[in-house]
């Protein structure tokens, strides 16, 4: 029965990334926004899995076990002390208000699903057609790094926008080889704690975590 | 026009009139329960609907006889409002007179008469009331517009019989657009039904109210029917999204004992459905009146995604 | 062992031994060892590939040919020479206080892990292990631009994180959505990504999703690349860190973002019937050549400037193998050479010059002559150079490339003309009042070591004037393959 459904269980789950994608872009409070991360990682964990278990291919298993272990538990974890230490718990307005952000995102959506909808014609996977889910998500990602003004939504839109290109190669092509994703996991890992060495850094010079205070050497 | 169908209007009607207070009071009852308080009990609408009935109306001297009229508007509309959503049966007489957009309609009549009795005495706080009612009303009818089209566009139709029997007696399938449509149909019935995050129907502090601060001066029998009104108008909600997005257990035409069927499955939904009403609301706070905008702006757009994902992945 | 385990297994050894021990004070010595090393196990794995040709190795993991002998062999190269110059510069840095022993520990290791990853990237045959090791040259690097804990080096290092990280995910999509291209012909084997698999069968890979492949693929590494409008980061993160770093960054680092989008642009080549990939590059890299020219115009540090010319000799070598055919080609190939000496070349005499002066800004920086003849006339002769100036080798790659656009181009020969005119005069006004004039300038308190400079001015002027014939067999060989 699973397998009869599972298209649809996996574009249900797609959705529900794209949801949690807009939930974080319009959300204030740094502690949602870790906890709505986390639920976008398990989603993603669950499609891994779902897809793993409908194709019977092991290795999005072991793709899907590596996110749940970096993306669901230790980098939330690590996200959170963080933020404890730093004693960041809200953020203030974002650099455009929340309808405009919204409104920009659906722009997003659209250029997204426009860009997809040949490409994942032509895809043999099971979920392709979520391929323009995956990329919308990857773009609404970007632009919460860009209208942040704070150091921690800016990782989280990093991080997120890595859940989006998990999300689209599990999608289309059933998971990558798994040396490579392997290394992306590393790669995301080092990056994680090495933002994290950054905060750090950022706070003790500075005092604060706002990004607008890094913008001395901007040209003029 | 069957027997039968005309049976099951009727009976719709009077089920609608019947339960709305008590679906009131059972949302009422958990709020209590959930804030730790005692509860007022079951049937507090119906006593409290008895004792403004008995009571004699004062009315200002200025009230024209759009503000004696309009309560009845507004109890008649919501009244229909309900008789056209199918929450018994699909086999509706009225129903290919009515569809979703006529839904959306007979809500917003409402809303304008009401508005224009709020402001007809002159006073502040109903002015104050018409405008919040009106910056709301303005951003959560293309919301629900937008969710309706969603489930539309799955079956093709914007009658609510024809959604019903499509999603209901269709093979059951899961779509992710209905998903982001139901975040976005509670977040819109939220607003429109005057609940918290939005509005706190509880609260008696005139500057922060919207719903309330339109009927203050309304009294005895008047304020009887709009309080019916609004209990209608939350109940025709609930069915709404129970036909929308769980639409089992819906009568079809022809087939009196589903008929009987059909009434207990309604009862369950519906306490399940008050219940995590009263839930959300105990869980959140009320937002500041210029934040509305982007809670309802928020739940427009996730409608319209809803509808790009029917689109992206080919449904309808 | 095959010369390959070396080439990769040093520099490795190299940072994770650093990690222990780079803060005591022979690590400088032991980081010119680990380099040097390496240098040698390239020029051995370079004479293999002369004798056998392009070689597979480790279960087709990794592929040398033409194209990337020689890089990797510069790379190499520009590494043992910026550690050569590392040497006595970061012992004056931490005598000046700017640098402790923790933080000298973290430059050393990282400084050979970034070879690692840089040689790593040249050498695999897998497209994705390529995105892997740029990501990680990105990581390596980052805690090395904010190394001195100032407001600006703090910002620049964030900035380019983040960027070089919002650009390389889109590389990622690009190797997902090529990744599914070549499935559909070769299956989901762990073999479909090979380069070498992918270059047999580019003419059955599906050209729309090919397309999009490219464009994100290239905006992804152009990021990397420091093309316009992507550079944002690339003047920041040069001019902050230590003079080493910069010079590393500067020289190596956007050769490899190079090489990747090279790398693809043959397949998608192959792919499409059009010339969409190569019509791209043109456009980019003019554009960048133009904006870096005006920005370049309006700079007052020193280092900044210099990282402005390196976006637009990028966007030079860019637009070079945008046309492709065979001359065009071999100027890039030959270009990207003679810019990685002549620029770290700059790098380590700026390096000196500011540190000398105490200051980046160019306006306070005179008569280096006067105080230190060699660091004065090497950087007169190293502006000299990068300027274009014949004999050197950049004179005959910039002609090359000049006179193919003038032939096949003529519409993008005056915006060349111009953003390279424009920068020779805002640099030569600059760079002439630092070298000559009176000075109030102090000699350091150790001698500088300025071999490498010369070393690297000296090949560059080979380069211009007579290139040794395998290396010029190599030239045309890399150069046809990348066709066009």
């Amino acid at each position: 029965m699973i397998v009869k459904y599972a298209p649809q269980l996996i574009n249900l789950f797609a959705t529900l990334i794209l949801l949690l994608s807009f939930a974080m872009i319009s959300q204030r409070r740094i502690v949602t926004l870790i906890n709505l991360f986390m639920l976008q990682g398990a989603a993603l964990v669950a499609a891994s899995f779902l897809l793993g278990y409908v194709t019977d291919n092991h290795e999005l298993y072991v793709s899907g076990a590596l996110t749940l272990v970096l993306k669901v538990i230790f980098i939330p974890w690590m996200l959170h002390r963080v933020i404890r230490k730093l004693n960041v718990r809200w953020d203030v307005e974002t650099l455009l208000n929340v309808p405009t952000t919204m409104l920009v995102g659906i722009g997003l959506v659209i250029l997204a699903f426009s860009l997809a909808l040949p490409v994942s014609r032509l895809s043999d996977a099971l979920a392709g057609g979520s391929l323009g889910i995956a990329l919308a998500c990857i773009l609404l990602s970007f632009m919460m790094m860009i209208t942040r003004s704070k150091a921690v939504p800016q990782v989280i839109g990093f991080l997120s926008m890595e859940n989006g290109l998990i999300f689209a190669a599990t999608a289309v092509t059933n998971g990558m080889p798994m040396i490579v994703e392997f290394g992306v996991a590393l790669d995301v890992l080092v990056g994680v704690l090495i933002l994290g060495v950054f905060m750090f850094q950022i706070r003790e010079k500075f005092d604060t975590l706002d990004i607008h205070n890094l913008e001395a050497l901007k040209e003029d | 026009m069957s027997w039968l169908g005309a049976f099951s209007q009727l009976l719709a009607m009077l089920m609608a009139l019947l339960l709305a207070p008590l679906l009131t009071g059972w949302v009422n009852q958990w709020r209590a329960r959930l804030q730790n308080k005692s509860a007022p009990g079951l049937l507090q609408p119906y006593r409290m609907l008895h004792k403004l009935f008995n009571k004699e109306s004062v009315m200002a001297d200025r009230a024209s006889p759009l503000y004696r009229t309009a309560p009845y508007i507004i109890f008649s509309c919501m009244l229909l409002a309900c008789a056209i959503i199918p929450t018994l049966s699909t086999d509706l007489p009225l129903s290919p007179a009515a569809d979703a957009i006529a839904l959306v309609g007979l809500f917003a009549l409402a809303r304008v008469f009401i508005s224009l009795a709020a402001m007809d005495v002159g006073t502040a706080f109903g002015s104050l009331g018409a405008r919040r009612e009106m910056l709301v009303g303005f951003l959560a009818e293309p919301a629900l517009l937008m969710v309706l089209f969603c489930a539309s566009m799955i079956t093709r139709s914007t009658s609510l019989t024809a959604i019903v029997e499509n999603l209901a007696h269709r093979e059951f399938a899961i779509y992710p657009s209905l998903l982001l449509a139901g975040v976005a149909f509670t977040m819109v019935s939220l607003a429109e039904n005057a609940r918290v995050p939005v509005d706190n129907p509880d609260t008696h502090l005139e500057l922060t109210m919207i719903h309330e601060a339109m009927i203050l001066e309304y009294s005895a029998r008047h304020l009887a029917l709009l309080e019916w009104a609004a209990s209608l108008k939350l109940f025709a909600y609930s069915c709404a999204g129970l036909a929308l997005f769980f639409p089992w257990g819906v009568a079809e035409a022809h087939s009196p004992l589903a008929l009987l069927l059909a009434l207990p499955v309604l009862l369950f939904k519906l306490a399940i459905g008050g219940f995590l009403l009263a839930l959300i609301e105990t869980l959140s706070a009320k937002m500041r009146v210029f934040r509305v905008p982007e809670f309802l702006g928020t739940a427009f757009l996730l409608a319209v995604l809803g509808l790009l994902v029917n689109v992206l992945l080919g449904v309808g | 062992m095959h010369a390959l385990y070396f080439v990769l297994g040093v520099p490795l050894l190299g940072g994770l031994a650093l990690a222990l021990v780079g803060h005591r004070g022979y690590a400088r010595d032991v980081n010119v060892v680990f380099s040097l090393l390496t240098f040698l196990a390239s020029c051995v794995l370079t004479a293999q590939v002369i004798n056998n040709g392009p070689q597979l190795l480790l279960s087709d993991q990794f592929f040398i040919d033409p194209l990337n002998v020689f890089l990797v062999t510069l790379t190499a190269f520009v590494s043992l020479t910026t550690a050569i110059f590392s040497r006595p510069y970061m012992r004056i840095e931490q005598d000046h206080g700017k640098m402790t022993p923790p933080r000298m520990r973290l430059y050393h290791s990282m400084y050979q892990l970034f070879s690692f990853t840089m040689l790593l990237g040249f050498t695999t045959n897998n497209l994705g292990i390529i995105w892997v090791a740029m990501e990680a040259a990105t990581l390596t690097t980052v805690l090395l631009v904010s190394v001195y804990r100032t407001t600006a080096s703090l910002e620049a290092a964030w900035k380019y994180f983040i960027l070089c990280g919002v650009g390389i995910a889109q590389a990622l999509f690009g190797t997902i959505l090529l990744y599914m291209a070549a499935e559909k012909v070769l299956g989901p084997e762990h073999a479909t990504l090979l380069w070498t698999n992918l270059d047999d069968i580019k003419d059955q890979l599906d050209p729309t999703i090919i397309t999009l492949a490219f464009v994100f693929l290239l905006i992804g590494y152009g990021t990397k690349i420091g093309m316009v409008p992507l550079h944002s980061w690339l003047p920041d993160a040069h001019a902050e860190g230590p003079t080493p770093v910069s010079a590393v960054l500067s020289g190596l680092l956007l050769n490899v973002a190079m090489y990747a989008v090279l790398r693809c642009k043959v397949l998608t080549d192959g792919a499409l019937d059009n010339t969409m990939a190569g019509d791209l590059m043109m456009g980019f890299g003019l554009l960048s050549v133009t904006v870096a020219a005006f920005f370049l115009s309006r700079q007052k540090d020193v280092k900044r400037m210099f990282s402005y010319s390196s976006i637009e000799h990028m966007g030079m070598i860019t637009f070079a193998f945008g046309m492709g055919g065979p001359v065009a080609n071999f100027a890039g190939l030959l270009h990207m050479t003679v810019h990685s000496l002549v620029k770290s070349a700059i790098f380590f005499t700026v390096g000196h010059a500011t540190q000398k002066a105490g200051t980046q800004v160019m306006s306070e920086i005179r008569g280096l002559i006067k105080v230190n003849p060699n660091v004065g006339w090497g950087l007169m002769l190293s502006v000299m150079a990068i300027l274009g100036m014949p004999p050197f080798g950049v004179f005959a790659s910039e002609f090359l490339i000049l006179t193919t656009a003038m032939r096949e181009q003529p519409w993008a020969a005056p915006f060349l003309f111009l953003g390279l005119g424009i920068a020779f005069a805002s640099i030569l006004v600059r760079v002439l009042p630092m070298v000559f004039g009176d000075t109030t300038l102090k000699p350091l308190a150790h001698p500088p070591a300025l071999i490498p400079v010369f070393v690297h001015l000296a090949l560059a002027l080979v380069l211009g004037l007579f290139i040794p014939p395998y290396l010029n067999g190599w030239y045309v060989q890399a150069a046809a393959m990348l066709g066009g």
